[in-house]
């Protein structure tokens, strides 16, 4: 459960990671492109190599919307409804896939904020990023 | 057996040389604790764990931290058959300790971000990689002998 002070250092630290949305995504991406080559069957389509054009905007568009969700933790549901539709019946990513990434986000914020990744902010965002996956696959079955 | 490239072996000795053990042991097992505090269940022993500044200054899990950052430099020093370095702590685990093996991978992923943090940029996909495949070994030998 994540308790107030952690919603609101979460929605602190995606705002202010916002700016920087393509460089964490397109890291966190091909971080786990590296260590987990098994994910990059969803990617046959693009061009994921380091710094590519397709990496850096798909990397951008997923840690948008990972920020989007930090604003109003409590309606997660609401907010990610079109993507859990998405990610359901079009996509059909294996749900194992999303602790993976959720994995390599960790990994690119630490290497991003180094101290200041702070044990506060870890437990904070690994119960994040897993309550989002788990919305993320609700209509999966 | 598992396959080491050349590239993998330097990537993962350069990691263990410049490691401070010191740090590096006692912030990655309090980082476990806090994080995932079930794994405090196998710590009833070690004094105050009642919240993470206790955790954090607690001087046995320190010293426990220290040992098992160590333990992995058998694994280091074998890296050719890591399954068989293990089969004594292994059974340790599993008989004595009575330890989840799930936690192992726990407590890799908390080493891992820790020494994310402090290598900074110079923590590349390829390092993250090459150690991850490392620390998937350990784990995987360690819970190998649970039956």
């Amino acid at each position: 459960m994540l308790s107030a002070t952690e919603k609101t250092l979460l929605a602190e630290i995606w705002a202010r990671l916002t700016p920087v949305a393509e460089d964490i995504g397109s890291d966190a991406l091909h971080r786990m492109f590296t260590t987990f080559p098994g994910s990059k069957v969803y990617f046959s389509h693009l061009d994921i190599s380091p710094r590519s054009a397709h990496l850096l905007s798909h990397g951008k568009k997923i840690v948008l919307a990972i920020a989007e969700g930090a604003k109003d933790i409590s309606q997660l549901t609401v907010t990610l409804a079109p993507l859990q539709t998405l990610h359901a019946y079009l996509l059909r990513i294996d749900p194992h896939n999303f602790k993976l990434f959720s994995h390599c986000v960790l990994v690119a914020l630490a290497v991003h904020l180094g101290d200041d990744f702070t044990h506060v902010a870890h437990a904070a965002m690994d119960k994040y990023l897993s309550a989002f996956a788990a919305v993320l696959t609700e209509k999966y079955r | 057996m598992v396959e080491w490239t050349d590239q993998e072996r330097t990537i993962i000795s350069g990691i263990f040389a410049s490691l401070d053990y010191d740090d590096i042991g006692p912030k990655s097992l309090s980082r476990c604790l806090i994080v995932y505090p079930w794994t405090q269940r196998y710590f009833g022993a070690f004094g105050n764990l009642y919240n993470a500044e206790a955790i954090k200054s607690n001087p046995n899990i320190a010293e426990h931290g220290k040992t098992v950052l160590h333990g992995l430099d058998r694994a280091l020093k074998n890296m050719d058959n890591i399954k068989a370095t293990y089969a004594d702590l292994s059974v340790l685990h599993s008989e004595k300790l009575h330890v989840d093996p799930d936690n192992f991978k726990l407590l890799s992923d908390c080493l891992t971000i820790v020494i994310a943090a402090k290598m900074g940029s110079a923590f590349t996909a390829e390092t993250q990689a090459a150690f991850q495949k490392f620390l998937a070994v350990v784990v995987s030998a360690l819970g190998r002998q649970y039956h």
